[in-house]
């Protein structure tokens, strides 16, 4: 067995990236299904937020009430709030045609605001976060170099990398379902032609994505950190729109932005503990920038759905 | 029992020009009506919660005056987005434009020790409005030169702002007397006066209404405000027209992120006096809010921003007197926002329900 | 269809229309634009809901509320504008909505796109990408995707609209296949010859009623005509033209190349010129470079290589702003994009010259006004100046933008299908203001899919096909088996 303190240092990273990336991807993957349907959910950023923090709040409440599957109770919370709360996006923008950029805008900052009017409401106002016993991690290969610390990873880590992304690939671009979907985003006046239900399908992939956005932010308080706090989120919803672009919504591509991504973003914290001389914001925002450099160089000709923001009205 | 089945029915019908004046007030009410859920869930009554948000403010000098501090960069942000939303411009960046400005103003406060007051203060406030347009001219010219949707480059660019000012203050503005990640104080000069002393108003105030004014009278009586609006409405007939819609858009993208920029500088000349993390919190954002909420009319701004933070105010009133989380100010501005979206639609068409 | 009544606001498409279409027929929907054919067969398709009226087929009443149950009921539409999705490939178009599986079979649905296409002897190549296909291939792609859910009834709107004449007869000869299969084909059209030429019978609407029933072999062109328009049509007497010693060459195009929008080379060395007090009609199927040649002129497509001359003046590659203002007047094809909807029929009336109405940088708003109340008497515009333009019906916003570009008396006028969509008066007065501009002196250059405009107004015709101008010759000499194959593109002019 070879140790070197640079192996040790390259597999430490690569394990946190995964961890790390594993919201972005979560979050990215549910936007593609969004966008893919012609819609641009900006509400994102707050039903990360949301989920964060309801997911957290209900797992408190049922580890105080002795349940023993409390983290699990406060995943399906998450999801049931990111349902919700993309439902009213979807009655908004779908049903009623309302301007996508407003509306996204206005449910980050409503589920903003709900999450923490509900976290003051239910904690108070303390000086310590509160804290429950988070998920555990699961080591697939125990004892095994290299893959032992690699592959200790939470549930969902796996499920998002292993599970998530391989069918949504393959629903996309091989099932009806994703051929419905494609073809919804890109001319739903052909669509609705051709006797599909339009506002169903789009319905459908807001629904998608704010479950899987809010489980991105489940993952950050009850794995993840084990706690919640404010800046729990931190623009990562931002992130993951940028990621969409990256990825010119395929589902294989988000995850190699997501690992990319998430890379720097790991690399930029264990930087930091080393004590490295770089202002570690620069780092932070090198997706960002990355990004707007990508959106430069392939420009207009990026892939947008066609349908692209427009709301859909018959007559 | 055959269960009856209710659809939306929506189809364009303009209604009577008077029930335009009504929609805003019908929109808080449906808003208030909304969010009285949440203040039942946090022990209080509704009812006494509203008084406390919106009545009570009005009613002693020193919280009315705070409401009209509060709404000195509001009016800005808001104007600055109008203005930008009207021709055709998404600029959803008014966050990041607004730190922009702030940390030129700072940069320039802090340097100008040893100028007159006349002198820095024009100084420092036009650094805030280059610093805006700065931050808001590369994704101007990315959508004119390339195409580029500005929504999501003018969105990015916000949390790149937000570290640029973590970075600055963590790194080299660092304050060296306390050590927080606090600049240190800009210089006197610099410094906007009072307009009321023993009060947080200051004369930033009077130069926000003028400049509110102004893009009002920009917007609707300038041959300039015709083409941004034709630009913002139909580019393609603007376009046939003979409009250059590259220089209107350009023009009116970097009026807006300097606007913007100088409600950052004015909130450092005039209340913090230094660049702190939590100069914005949220304020470009709620640029947008208010640019919904007055139907991108401009001379609903000014208005809406004062109602916005009257609700701000109110929102403190609330928390200390009966307990609500003081949060609730931001739930009800974005249950107004997208209300207010849902009604504006009444405008131009007509919703029906229909029984099936 | 018994019955069918169809409001659109205060505009009323179908009153109270009855229609029979029998099996193995190809029945004609007969009518000019606006008569409410399309509409009509958008409500038997689930596009439109009727206010009133039902329908039965193999007369069981049915009810259909969505394409879907239209297409469960066998019925399939090909529209004007193709409901095909362009970034998916022909096999994947035209088996969309009809994949009840999660699972998708993409090779086996390949072979059964292309064994559907042969039943009626066509060829389609499964694989490609829609966005690639050309015009008349999308439509193969509609047919056989109709025919792949097992349609008994297809609704053809306005098929011919974009095909070339051969097309054309491969289209016929396809639905003639159709016909021997069983199928029942409602074919709307406005073009009697081919009315006359394809179909078993016609029913005729005008005005949103139904004129009458015939069978084709027992009707001429000329009765259907008169049912068409409900009374024999008037021609606008053109006083002959100027004297050849006064008119001198107002518009030159030289060697003319331009892309459209797909970066294609749209017009090929294209090269014509319009005297004085002359209408130079250009005809051609829609689709030939007649777009980007009248936005050449308008000054909103640059050109690659060649010359525009007005006056003798260069302004090749100008801007829309020096065209206007060396006098060229510009009456665009869509005239929803050529004014901003939601503003005021004042405004859009200065929009085109906006600093004349302007000092130190203000509006004045009370000479706007003056200005549009003149021009709204002189033209019988039925609006206010404060109106919003787009509450205006289609012929009144074709008298604004006729009305903002006459008064400026120019010297070119560049003319884009004016009268598409336009009712009886509105086409009349819109013909008569373009003679009225001739009269004047102004070189006129008419763009129309309307053949019937062109030999109507015309001094002389240029048939445009792929982007040239094949040959030019005087009305007066023209036959219409000659357009007709030099619109085909088969014959030169040499």
């Amino acid at each position: 067995m070879i140790e070197s303190s640079l192996l040790v240092f390259i597999v430490g990273w690569l394990a946190a990236t995964l961890r790390v990336a594993t919201p972005l991807l979560l979050a990215t993957i549910g936007e593609i299904y969004t966008e893919r349907s012609g819609v641009l959910n900006l509400g994102i950023e707050g039903i990360m937020f949301l989920g964060a923090f309801v997911g957290f709040a209900t797992a408190a409440r049922a580890e105080a009430a002795g349940l023993g599957a409390y983290l699990w109770v406060g995943i399906v919370a998450a999801m049931l709030a990111g349902l919700l709360t993309s439902l009213l996006m979807a009655l908004l923008t779908v049903t009623l045609g309302l301007n996508q950029h407003v509306s996204g805008l206005g449910i980050t900052l409503l589920c903003t605001g709900l999450a923490m009017f509900g976290f003051r409401l239910v904690f108070g106002e303390q000086a310590v976060l509160p804290r429950i016993n988070p998920f555990a991690q699961i080591v697939l290969f125990p004892g095994v170099p290299i893959l032992d610390p690699l592959l200790n990873q939470y549930l969902l880590t796996y499920f998002a990398f292993f599970v998530l992304v391989p069918l949504s690939a393959w629903l996309l671009n091989r099932s009806s379902f994703g051929l419905n979907l494609r073809a919804v985003g890109e001319n739903p006046e052909a669509a609705d032609a051709a006797g599909i239900d339009v506002f169903r399908m789009r319905y459908i992939a807001l629904a998608v994505g704010g479950v899987l956005m809010a489980l991105g932010g489940a993952f950050l308080s009850l794995a993840q950190l084990g706690a919640f706090s404010p800046g729990i989120v931190a623009g990562r919803g931002w992130v993951c729109i940028a990621l969409v672009i990256f990825a010119r919504w395929d589902a294989i591509r988000a995850m190699v932005g997501a690992l990319l991504f998430g890379g720097v973003f790991a690399l930029q914290l264990r930087l930091q503990t080393q004590g490295i001389g770089l202002p570690y914001e620069m780092l932070l925002a090198l997706p960002y920038l990355v990004t707007i450099l990508v959106l430069a160089i392939v420009g207009r000709r990026a892939p947008y759905p066609g349908a692209y923001l427009k709301p859909y009205r018959r007559e | 029992m055959v269960l009856p089945i209710i659809t939306l029915k929506i189809e364009r019908h303009a209604p009577p020009g008077w029930i335009r004046a009504f929609l805003p007030a019908l929109a808080v009410l449906i808003t208030f009506v909304l969010t009285s859920a949440l203040v039942l869930m946090a022990g209080a009554n509704p009812l006494e919660a509203y008084y406390y948000f919106l009545l009570e403010p009005l009613t002693s000098r020193v919280s009315l005056l705070e409401v009209l501090v509060k709404a000195t960069p509001l009016l800005l942000t808001g104007a600055a987005v109008t203005l930008a939303f009207s021709g055709g411009f998404w600029n959803i960046g008014a966050e990041g434009q607004f730190l922009a400005g702030a940390t030129a103003a700072t940069a320039v406060g802090l340097a100008v020790q040893q100028f007159p007051a006349p002198f820095a203060i024009p100084l420092t406030l036009l650094a805030g409005i280059m610093g805006g347009m700065a931050w808001i001219a590369v994704p101007a010219l990315m959508k004119i030169r390339l195409g580029i949707d500005e929504v999501v480059t003018t969105l990015l660019l916000n949390s790149v702002a937000l570290l640029v000012v973590s970075a600055l203050l963590n790194g080299p503005w660092r304050d060296p007397i306390s050590q927080w990640p606090q600049s240190p104080e800009i210089a006197s000069a610099a410094i906007l006066p009072k307009l009321v002393p023993r009060s947080r108003l200051h004369l930033g105030f009077l130069l926000v209404l003028l400049i509110v004014v102004l893009l009002g009278i920009t917007i609707s009586r300038t041959a300039f405000g015709i083409r941004l609006r034709a630009v913002g409405m139909e580019p393609e007939a603007a376009r046939f027209a003979g409009i250059e819609v590259w220089r209107v858009i350009l023009t009116t993208a970097l009026l807006s992120g300097g606007v913007a920029g100088l409600a950052g500088a004015i909130e450092v000349a005039g209340i913090h006096y230094r660049l702190i993390e939590a100069i914005s919190g949220g304020q470009g954002y709620t640029g947008i809010v208010i640019a919904t909420l007055s139907g991108l009319n401009p001379w609903a701004v000014l208005p809406a921003a004062l109602f916005i933070a009257l609700i701000d105010t109110g929102s403190q009133t609330v928390s200390r007197a009966l307990g609500v989380p003081v949060y609730l100010g931001e739930v009800i501005q974005a249950t107004l926002l997208l209300v207010m979206l849902a009604v504006l639609l009444l405008q131009s068409y007509r919703i029906r329900l229909e029984h099936k | 269809m018994r019955g069918i009544w169809k409001r659109f606001g205060s505009v009323v498409a179908n009153r109270g229309v009855d229609f029979d279409l029998r099996k193995g027929e190809i029945h004609a929907l007969l009518g000019e634009n606006g008569a409410g054919k399309s509409t009509l067969m958008r409500v038997l398709y689930g596009l439109y809901r009727a206010d009133a009226g039902s329908i039965a087929i193999n007369g069981t009443p049915v009810s259909i509320r969505s394409p879907r149950d239209a297409i469960a009921h066998g019925i399939g539409m090909v529209t004007q504008h193709f409901a095909l999705v362009g970034p998916i490939t022909v096999a994947e178009n035209v088996i969309l909505g009809s994949t009840p599986h999660l699972r998708l079979n993409l090779s086996a649905a390949r072979q059964r796109v292309t064994a559907t296409a042969e039943r009626i002897g066509l060829s389609l190549d499964p694989g490609a990408l829609v966005k690639d296909l050309s015009v008349g291939q999308r439509q193969r792609v509609e047919i056989v995707k109709a025919l792949y859910r097992n349609a008994q009834v297809l609704i053809l709107d306005e098929p011919t609209a974009v095909l070339l004449p051969q097309e054309v007869e491969q289209l016929f000869n396809t639905l003639r296949r159709l016909r021997e299969e069983g199928v029942s084909i409602v074919f709307i059209s406005h073009k009697l010859q081919e009315v006359m030429q394809l179909t078993d019978r016609v029913t005729v609407m005008r005005a949103g009623e139904v004129v009458g029933s015939v069978d084709t072999s027992r009707v001429t062109s000329s009765e259907l005509a008169r049912m068409m328009v409900g009374r024999v049509t008037f021609s606008i007497t053109k006083p002959s033209s100027l004297s050849s010693s006064q008119s001198q060459v107002a518009l030159r195009l030289e060697q003319i190349r331009a892309k459209n929008n797909k970066g294609l080379l749209a017009l090929r060395d294209l090269s014509l010129e319009v005297y004085t007090g002359e209408i130079l009609g250009i005809a051609g199927v829609s689709g030939n470079g007649q777009t980007e040649l009248a936005q050449v002129i308008e000054g909103v497509r640059p050109v690659v290589s060649g010359h525009v001359y007005v006056c003798g003046q260069e302004v090749t590659n100008a801007g829309p702003r020096r065209m206007m203002d060396i006098g060229v007047g510009r009456i665009p094809e869509d005239r929803h994009e050529s004014v901003v909807g939601s503003m005021s029929v004042a405004y859009n009336m200065v929009l085109e010259h906006l600093t004349e109405f302007t000092r130190w940088g203000f509006v004045d708003r009370r000479r706007l006004h003056q200005h549009a109340e003149q021009l709204i008497a002189e033209y019988q515009i039925k609006a206010r100046p404060n109106d919003p333009i787009r509450t205006l019906s289609g012929g009144n916003i074709q008298k604004v933008i006729l009305a903002r570009v006459l008064e400026r008396n120019p010297r070119v006028i560049v003319v884009s299908q004016p009268t598409r969509g336009l009712d009886l008066a509105a086409t009349t007065y819109v013909r008569s203001k373009l003679v009225e501009q001739r009269q004047r002196g102004a070189a006129i250059l008419l763009i129309s899919e309307d053949l019937d405009e062109i030999l109507e107004l015309a001094d002389r015709i240029a048939v445009i096909y792929e982007g040239e101008i094949r040959k030019v010759f005087a009305t007066a000499e023209v036959t219409p088996e000659e357009l007709g194959l030099l619109m085909a593109g088969l014959r030169r002019s040499h």
